[in-house]
C-alpha cells in the first residue's frame, strides 16, 4: 500500500486543490486531511459523515481557585509563563492557569504544596470518518487554540491506514499542513512518497528548500511540482534546478489559472471542471506514476 | 503598539502586508518574523545581518553514576522524552518540551540540564526596520518555543509588527498572546472564508481586538464580505487581484516600491489600525 503526502512548506501554494484532483484521478484511494488546524479538503470533496470521535490528548492543569492559598510556589516554576496571580471579584487573591499557554507538563501539579491543582485529560479536537465520491475520507478539526496537533495528525493517518488495509485500498492520499514543524513531521514520517507543491516566488523557493531538507532528513522519496509556474518563468527554472540537485523528481508544472477559484466556489475538484490547468494536473498525476 | 498579522489559511499575504506596512512607516519599527517554520520576511528586505543568536531549550542529562533507575522521571514526563530499559533512562531531546519536571522529581539529583539547540533568531536592519527573524532548525518540532524567543526580543515603546505563522495551532497562538491588535488577512474564496472563521474563533478565544484585510478581491465571491458584515468585523483594507502584485512578490519586491500607486492603501490601513486600537473595540 502506498501513501502519498502532499505538502508545500509555504502555505497557499495550491496543495488542497491539487490533492483533491488526485483523489478524483486515483483508483480506489483512501483520502485524509492532515492540515488539522485549517482543514479545507471537505469543502471540495463534500464528505458524508459516518463517524465522529472526540480527540483527547495530553493534560491540562487547572487550579481549584476556591481552595488555592495563593502561595505562588508554582508561578516561577512554570517554564511556559502560563500561571498568573489574579484578584477574584471578592478581593481574595489566587493563581490561575491560562489554558492556551499550558503545555500540560505537570510541574505545577507536582509541586503544589496544597495539592489543589487538577490535572485533567484535555479535549483537543475531533476526528471523523466520512464517505466521498472518491472513497473513504479521514479528517479532523483541532480545537480552538488547542495543543497536540501532531498527535491528531498521527491519529488521522493511523485511521486512514487501518481503513486502507481493511478495505484493501491500494493508495492513501494525504493533504498535509504547511511549514516544517510538529504537524508536518507527524504527517510525513514513514510515508512512501511526498509531493511538494511550490510556487515560483522567492518565498516559494526558500520554503521548498527547507521542506526538501526535511524530507531528506527522514529519507522519504520526494517529488516537486511548481504551481502557477508562468507567474515567474526564471524562478520556476531555478526551483526545478534546485529540486533536481537535491535528488527530488520534478513531476511537471501547473499553469496560473484564475478559474481555480471558480471551481472552489462550485465545490468541485479542478479535474471535474473545464479549467485549463486540469490538463496539467492530470499530467503531474501520471508523472508521479503511483498507480 | 504591538500588531500581529495572522490568518487561518496560508499564502493569503501575511508577509506582504507585514513588510509593506513596516516599509511604509517612517518611524522606527520592529518587525518580528514569528513564522519560524518558514520565515520569509527577510527575503523582502535589503540591509545586512547584524546578529545571529542560537536558541536552545534545557533538556535533561542523566548522571549514570548517581541514577538508581527508580524511573520517577520517566513516569513524570508527559511527552515521552525519557524511556527506561531497567537502567539509566534514555533521553529523547527532540520530544522534550524543556519543562524541567524531571530534574524536580529526581530523588537523587542525578539530572542536570543541558542546552538543546532548536534554531536561531537573526537580526537585520533595513532603514527604519529592525527585523528579528526566528528560524527553526530542520527536523525540530518545537516551533512555539522559538516563537517565545523571538517575542522576548520585543522592545517597549517601539511599534512592533509580528508576522504570524498560518493556522490556529500552538505556534500561531504563541504569536498572538499579548498583542494589542490582530490583522487577519484572507482572500474571498471558500477556503479563505472557512479558515477566516477558524482564525476569528481563535482571536475571540484569546480576547484580542481584530480587523480583516481582504486580499485578491475579484478572484472569488462576496461571502467573506457578507460574513464580516454579519459579524460586525471591520474590513480595514481590500487589495484588488492584480497580477503585477503577484509578479513583484515573486521577485521579492515590496508592493509599495514596485507599484507606488498602492502606497496609499497601506497608509489608509495604518490609519485604520491606529483608529481601531484607539477606540479599543473588540468585535
Amino acid at each position: 500500500m502506498k501513501e502519498l503526502i502532499v505538502i508545500s512548506g509555504k502555505g497557499g501554494t495550491g496543495k488542497t486543490s491539487i490533492m483533491a484532483s488526485f483523489a478524483m484521478l486515483a483508483e480506489r484511494p483512501v483520502v485524509a486531511d492532515c492540515d488539522v488546524d485549517a482543514a479545507d479538503l471537505h469543502l471540495v470533496l463534500a464528505p458524508t459523515l459516518r463517524e465522529r470521535h472526540i480527540f483527547m490528548s495530553g493534560h491540562q492543569a487547572i487550579i481549584m481557585e476556591e481552595v488555592c492559598c495563593n502561595c505562588g510556589v508554582c508561578v516561577p516554576l512554570c517554564r511556559f509563563d502560563a500561571i498568573q496571580e489574579v484578584t477574584m471579584p471578592d478581593g481574595t487573591e489566587t493563581c490561575r492557569i491560562d489554558p492556551t499557554a499550558c503545555e500540560g507538563c505537570g510541574v505545577c501539579v507536582n509541586i503544589c504544596p496544597m495539592d489543589v491543582i487538577d490535572f485533567r485529560e484535555r479535549k483537543c479536537g475531533e476526528w471523523m470518518i466520512s464517505d466521498t465520491v472518491c472513497g473513504p475520507m479521514v479528517h479532523a478539526r483541532l480545537g480552538v487554540a488547542a495543543e497536540n496537533s501532531g498527535k491528531l495528525v498521527s491519529t488521522v493517518r493511523r485511521q486512514a491506514r487501518r481503513i486502507a488495509e481493511e478495505g484493501k485500498h491500494p493508495i492513501i492520499i494525504v493533504d498535509g499542513p504547511p511549514g516544517i514543524g510538529c504537524p508536518v513531521i507527524a504527517s510525513i514520517t514513514g510515508a512512501s512518497h511526498v509531493l511538494i507543491v511550490t510556487e515560483p516566488s522567492v518565498s516559494g523557493e526558500h520554503d521548498m528548500e527547507r521542506v526538501l531538507d526535511l524530507t531528506r532528513h527522514f529519507g522519504i522519496p520526494t517529488s516537486v511540482c511548481v504551481n502557477k509556474w508562468d507567474i515567474n518563468v526564471e524562478m520556476t527554472d531555478r526551483i526545478e534546478e534546485l529540486a533536481r540537485n537535491a535528488r527530488a523528481q520534478v513531476v511537471g508544472r501547473i499553469r496560473y489559472d484564475p478559474s481555480v477559484s471558480r471551481a472552489q466556489i462550485q465545490e468541485k475538484a479542478i479535474v471535474e471542471t473545464a479549467c485549463p490547468c486540469a490538463e496539467d494536473i492530470r499530467e503531474v498525476w501520471k508523472e508521479l506514476a503511483l498507480q | 503598539m504591538i500588531l500581529a498579522v495572522a490568518s487561518g489559511k496560508g499564502g493569503t499575504g501575511k508577509t506582504s502586508i507585514s513588510v509593506n506596512l513596516a516599509k511604509m512607516l517612517s518611524t522606527p519599527v520592529q518587525l518580528l518574523d514569528c513564522d519560524v517554520e518558514e520565515p520569509n520576511a527577510h527575503l523582502f528586505l535589503r540591509g545586512s545581518l547584524i546578529d545571529e543568536e542560537e536558541i536552545s531549550i534545557a533538556v535533561p542529562e542523566i548522571d549514570a553514576e548517581a541514577c538508581n533507575a527508580c524511573d520517577e522521571c520517566v513516569v513524570f514526563c508527559q511527552f515521552n522524552a525519557l524511556a527506561s530499559f531497567c537502567s539509566t533512562p534514555l533521553v529523547f531531546p527532540e520530544l522534550c518540551h524543556g519543562c524541567g519536571g524531571c530534574t524536580l522529581v529526581c530523588p537523587r539529583s542525578a539530572i542536570r540540564e543541558i542546552n538543546f539547540r532548536i534554531g536561531v533568531v537573526r537580526t537585520l536592519i533595513d532603514g527604519n526596520i529592525t527585523l528579528k527573524s526566528g528560524c527553526l532548525d530542520v527536523g525540530v518540532s518545537l516551533a512555539s518555543a522559538l516563537v517565545h524567543s523571538v517575542k522576548a526580543s520585543l522592545e517597549e515603546g517601539i511599534t512592533a509588527i509580528l508576522d504570524a505563522p498560518p493556522g490556529t495551532a500552538c505556534p500561531a497562538v504563541a504569536t498572538l498572546r499579548g498583542v494589542d491588535y490582530v490583522l487577519l488577512v484572507t482572500e474571498p474564496t471558500p477556503f479563505g472564508l472557512h479558515d477566516l472563521k477558524l482564525a476569528v474563533d481563535t482571536v475571540r478565544e484569546l480576547h484580542l481586538p481584530f480587523g480583516v484585510v481582504i486580499n485578491r478581491v475579484g478572484i472569488g465571491d462576496d461571502r467573506v464580505h457578507c460574513f464580516c458584515a454579519q459579524e460586525h468585523i471591520p474590513v480595514l483594507l481590500e487589495i484588488p487581484d492584480d497580477r503585477r502584485i503577484a509578479e513583484a512578490y515573486s521577485r521579492g519586491q515590496m508592493i509599495v516600491e514596485a507599484l507606488p500607486e498602492y502606497r496609499a492603501h497601506f497608509e489608509r490601513l495604518w490609519q485604520a489600525i491606529t483608529r481601531e486600537v484607539g477606540e479599543g473595540t473588540v468585535p
